[in-house]
C-alpha cells in the first residue's frame, strides 16, 4: 500500500483540474470527483497506517526520491516521498478530516452558485496539505507551504461578494506571508551553509557542524516563523479568527486538522535542527499565544469566534509542548485536536445551518431540537476541556507533564507550566460557557428556536465519527510507542559553548533537552533503553549526565503524575465555574463584566491586536507606501522628466545645428552656384562679334605669350 | 613669287574676314567674312604644300575645305531663312534667345 503513497496527493490534484474545467457540466456538479479522490486517499492512508502499525517500529522510514530538476549536473533537486510514523499519522488525520469535511460540505454547500468550484478548491487544498505532509525536503515543503497559503486564501474568501470575507482571505494570505518570509530566510540560511535541501542531508550537515551556534538558532527561529504564521501563533494569530468568514466546513478543514496543523507538523518535522535557545523561543511563543487567545475566547459571543480562539489556544499548547521537549505530546495533541476540533467546527456549522445565526446570545436550549449535534458537541467539548478518558485529556496532560518536567529542571521557566495549567482551566470554562449558552438553559430567541431543526444525515454522520474519535483509547499506548522524539542534530558541546555564559543553569538547560527525549507518559524499561541509546548518540554529553538517567525517569514520572492531578483539578474547577455562572446563574456574568469593565472591554476588543497592527503595521505600511509614492512621483519621475527635458534641450541644439550648419551648407552650395551663375551669365551676351572678338583677342594673347 | 608673299596675302585676307565678322550685323555678310577666313587658310595650305612639304596633301586639304565651305554655306543660308521667317530680319544681334 505504501507504494501507492504518491496517489494520495495526486488524486485531489486531478480532481481539482477536472472540477475547475468541467465540474459544472458533470452530474451532481462534480462533488463526487473530489469526494472520491479524497476517499481513495483516505483508503490508501488507512492502508499505509495499517502497514506501519503492523511493523510497529519507532524508527520506521520509507523514503523514495527521483531527480526533479537537474541544474547542469552539479546540482540536482530531488523530489521524494518520506513516510515515517509521524507522516503516517498525519496522512490519516488530514485525509480523514478532509474526507469528512467533503462529505459534510455536500449538505452544507447545497445550492451554492459556485458549488463545483468550492469542491475544486477543497481538492487543491487537500493536495497542497498532503504534499506538505509527504515532502522530504525543505524545498518541497516550502512549495506546498505556499500552495496551502494560496488555497486557504481561495477558500476563506470563497464568498467574496461579502467584503468581510474577501478581506479575511487577504488578511490570512498577507499575515501568512509575513511568517513565510521568515521560513524562507531560515531555509535559505540552512541551504547556504549546508548546501543540502533534504531533511536527512541537512540534519547530517548540522551533526558535522557545518552550521552551529547563533546562526543555527537563527535558522531554527526563521523556520519557526513559518509555523508562527500558519499555526496562528502570537504575534501573527490575528488572521485565524477573521478566517471564520469562510464557509464553516472550510473552517473545520483549515483550522482544525490541516493548515494550522502544518506549522506544528513543520516544527515536529525539522525538530532536530533546533538549538536549546530556539526551543525556548518556541516554548514562550506558545505560552503567550495559548494564554492571550484563551482570554479573548472568554469574552467572545460568536460561536465560531470562540472556537477560532480556542484553536489558537490549543495550537499554542502544541507549540509550547514541542518547545519544552514534549515532541510526542505536541504531535499527540495535534492528532487528537484535529478530531475534536473538527467535530466542534462541524457541530457549530450544524447549529448555524439550523438557526441562521452565529451569536450564542441568540441560542439556548438547542439540546431539545438537535440531540445528535448536542451529544457530539458535548463529547468534543469534554475532550478539549481535558476530562479524563477523552482524547484531549490524554494529549494535554502529556504537554502539561512535559512543561512541568521542564520547569522542574529549570526552575526559572516554571512559568511555562503555570501559565499552561491556568489556561487549561480557562479552556474548560469558556468551552462549557459555549455549550451551556448554546444547548442548555432556555431559548433566548423563540423565533430562531422554533425554526431550528436537526441536520440531515450526511451532516451528522461526520459529527458522530469525529465524536467517536474523541476518546482517548484510540490514541493511548501506540502513539507514544511509535511517535518518538528524534535525536537532536545539534551537538551538545556547541550548544553549551554558544548558549549563555557557562553558568550551571544554562548547561543544565542544554542538558535537559536531550533527556526530555524520554517518552514522557510512561516509565517502562523500554524507555530506559531508548534513553540510554540516545545518550550515547549525543556523545560527550553522556559522560557528564549519564548517571542521572534514573533520576530523570523518576523526575519525569513525578512531573506527569502531578501534571495529571493538577490538570484534572483545574478542568473540574473551570467546568464547575461555567455551570455556576451560566447554568445556575448564581453569579450574574453581566455584573461581573460590569465590575471588571475595562478588562472586559479589553478582552472584547481582542487585546486591541487588530487596532495595534492597524496603527503600526498597516498604517506604517501605508505611510511607507505614501513615502515611496512620493519618491516615485518626485524623484523617479523627476529623473525621468529630467531625462526627457535633457532630450528636449539636446534636440533643440541639434535642430539648431541642423538648421544652420547642415542646411546652411546645402543652401550655401546653392547660393554660390546661383551667384556665380548670375555673374558668369553676363559673359554669354549672345552677340556674335563679342565671341569673335574674344576669340581673336585670345589668339593674339597666345601669340604674344609665345613670341616673348 | 615666294612663300612670304603668299603668306602675307593669306594674312591680309584673314584680317579682312575677321574685320567683316566683327563689324557686320547682317548674317549673310558675316558668312562672307567666314568664307574669306576659310580661303585665307586655303592659301596657307597650298603655299606650304608647294614650298615646304612638297607634297599634294595640302592642296587636297584645300579642296576639302572648299567643299566644306560650300556645305556650310548651304546650311547657314538655310538657318538664315528660318531666322528670317521667325524674326523678320537677318540681323545676328536679334538671334540671342539662348542668352541666359
Amino acid at each position: 500500500m505504501i507504494r501507492y503513497a504518491h496517489f494520495i496527493p495526486l488524486l485531489p490534484l486531478f480532481a481539482f483540474f477536472i472540477n475547475i474545467a468541467v465540474g459544472r457540466r458533470l452530474p451532481r456538479k462534480g462533488d463526487w470527483v473530489s469526494l472520491g479522490a479524497i476517499a481513495i486517499g483516505l483508503a490508501i492512508s488507512i492502508g499505509i497506517f495499517y502497514e506501519v502499525f503492523r511493523v510497529y517500529d519507532p524508527n520506521f522510514k520509507y523514503h523514495v526520491t527521483f531527480p526533479w530538476l537537474d541544474l547542469g549536473g552539479r546540482f540536482v533537486i530531488r523530489a521524494g516521498i518520506l513516510i515515517d510514523n509521524v507522516t503516517a499519522v498525519m496522512l490519516l488525520v488530514v485525509t480523514g478530516v478532509s474526507a469528512l469535511v467533503h462529505l459534510f460540505s455536500v449538505g452544507y454547500m447545497h445550492g451554492d452558485p459556485r458549488y463545483s468550484r468550492y469542491f475544486a478548491y477543497l481538492s487543491i487544498f487537500s493536495f497542497s496539505m498532503l504534499g506538505l505532509v509527504l515532502s522530504d525536503s525543505f524545498f518541497f515543503i516550502y512549495i506546498f507551504w505556499e500552495l496551502v497559503g494560496v488555497s486557504s486564501y481561495l477558500l476563506i474568501g470563497f464568498w467574496f461578494e461579502k467584503k468581510s470575507a474577501s478581506d479575511a482571505g487577504k488578511k490570512a494570505f498577507i499575515v501568512n506571508r509575513v511568517g513565510d518570509f521568515g521560513f524562507l530566510l531560515g531555509f535559505l540560511l540552512l541551504f547556504a551553509t549546508t548546501g543540502a535541501l533534504g531533511y536527512d542531508e541537512v540534519f547530517q550537515a548540522i551533526r558535522e557542524g557545518k552550521i552551529e551556534g547563533t546562526l543555527l538558532t537563527l535558522a531554527g527561529i526563521g523556520i519557526f516563523c513559518g509555523a508562527i504564521g500558519k499555526s496562528a501563533q502570537f504575534p501573527l494569530h490575528v488572521w485565524l479568527p477573521d478566517a471564520m468568514e469562510g464557509p464553516t466546513p472550510v473552517s473545520a478543514l483549515i483550522h482544525a486538522a490541516t493548515m494550522v496543523a502544518a506549522g506544528v507538523y513543520l516544527v515536529g518535522r525539522v525538530y532536530p535542527i533546533f538549538t536549546p535557545d530556539a526551543f525556548l523561543v518556541i516554548a514562550y511563543i506558545g505560552l503567550v499565544t495559548l494564554f492571550i487567545t484563551a482570554t479573548i475566547a472568554l469574552a467572545a459571543t460568536d460561536i465560531k469566534k470562540v472556537l477560532a480562539y480556542s484553536t489558537c489556544s490549543q495550537l499554542g499548547f502544541m507549540i509550547m509542548g514541542l518547545g519544552v521537549g514534549g515532541y510526542t505530546a505536541g504531535l499527540a495533541h495535534l492528532t487528537t485536536h484535529a478530531a475534536f476540533k473538527a467535530c466542534l467546527f462541524l457541530g457549530s456549522g450544524s447549529v448555524i445551518h439550523a438557526v441562521h445565526s452565529q451569536e450564542i446570545t441568540e441560542m439556548g436550549a438547542l439540546r431539545r431540537k438537535m440531540p445528535i449535534t448536542f451529544v457530539t458537541f458535548l463529547v468534543a467539548t469534554l475532550s478539549i476541556a481535558g476530562v479524563p478518558f477523552f482524547s484531549g485529556f490524554y494529549s494535554k496532560d502529556m504537554i502539561l507533564g512535559a512543561a512541568l518536567e521542564f520547569g522542574l529542571r529549570n526552575p526559572k521557566h516554571i512559568l511555562l507550566f503555570a501559565g499552561a495549567l491556568f489556561t487549561a482551566g480557562l479552556t474548560a470554562f469558556y468551552m462549557f460557557r459555549l455549550v451551556i449558552l448554546t444547548f442548555l438553559g432556555k431559548p433566548k430567541d423563540h423565533h430562531k428556536f422554533d425554526h431550528a431543526h436537526e441536520s440531515p444525515p450526511n451532516m451528522w454522520v461526520p459529527l458522530v465519527i469525529l465524536a467517536g474519535l474523541s476518546f482517548s483509547f484510540w490514541y493511548s499506548g501506540w502513539f507514544g510507542d511509535l511517535v518518538k522524539k528524534p535525536a537532536s542534530a545539534v551537538p551538545v558541546v556547541s550548544a553549551a559553548v554558544h548558549g549563555e555564559p557557562a553558568t550551571a543553569d544554562s548547561s543544565s538547560l542544554a542538558a535537559a533537552l536531550p533527556h526530555a527525549q524520554t517518552p514522557v507518559h510512561e516509565a517502562s524499561t523500554a524507555t530506559h533503553d531508548v534513553s540510554g541509546s540516545r545518550t550515547e548518540r549525543t556523545g560527550g554529553h553522556a559522560a557528564a549526565h549519564g548517571g542521572e538517567s534514573d533520576h530523570d525517569a523518576h523526575l519525569a514520572h513525578t512531573a506527569h503524575t502531578w501534571a495529571m492531578f493538577s490538570s484534572v483539578a483545574v478542568g473540574t474547577l473551570g467546568i464547575s465555574l461555567a455551570f455556576v455562572v451560566y447554568f445556575f446563574g448564581w453569579v450574574n456574568p453581566d455584573r461581573v463584566a460590569a465590575a471588571f469593565s475595562p478588562m472586559h472591554t479589553f478582552l472584547r476588543n481582542k487585546w486591541y491586536f487588530d487596532e495595534l497592527y492597524e496603527a503600526t503595521a498597516v498604517n506604517g505600511m501605508k505611510a511607507l507606501s505614501r513615502g515611496l509614492g512620493w519618491f516615485d512621483l518626485h524623484v523617479v519621475d523627476g529623473l525621468v522628466n529630467l531625462c526627457a527635458q535633457l532630450g528636449v534641450w539636446t534636440s533643440f541644439l541639434v535642430g539648431k545645428f541642423d538648421n544652420s550648419v547642415v542646411d546652411g551648407a546645402v543652401n550655401g552650395v546653392a547660393t554660390v552656384t546661383i551667384e556665380s551663375g548670375s555673374f558668369f551669365r553676363r559673359f554669354q551676351t549672345g552677340k556674335l562679334y563679342h565671341y569673335v572678338f574674344v576669340l581673336a583677342g585670345g589668339i593674339l594673347i597666345i601669340y604674344l605669350v609665345k613670341a616673348f | 613669287m615666294g612663300l612670304d608673299k603668299l603668306l602675307v596675302v593669306g594674312a591680309a585676307l584673314f584680317c579682312c574676314g575677321l574685320y567683316t565678322i566683327l563689324t557686320r550685323r547682317n548674317a549673310v555678310a558675316v558668312l562672307m567674312g567666314v568664307e574669306l577666313i576659310l580661303n585665307s587658310a586655303n592659301i596657307n595650305f597650298v603655299a606650304f604644300s608647294h614650298y615646304v612639304s612638297r607634297t599634294i596633301g595640302g592642296q587636297i586639304f584645300a579642296v576639302f575645305v572648299i567643299v566644306l565651305a560650300a556645305a556650310e554655306a548651304a546650311v547657314a543660308l538655310a538657318i538664315f531663312l528660318r531666322l528670317y521667317a521667325t524674326t523678320g530680319t537677318v540681323e545676328v544681334d536679334t538671334a540671342d534667345h539662348l542668352k541666359g
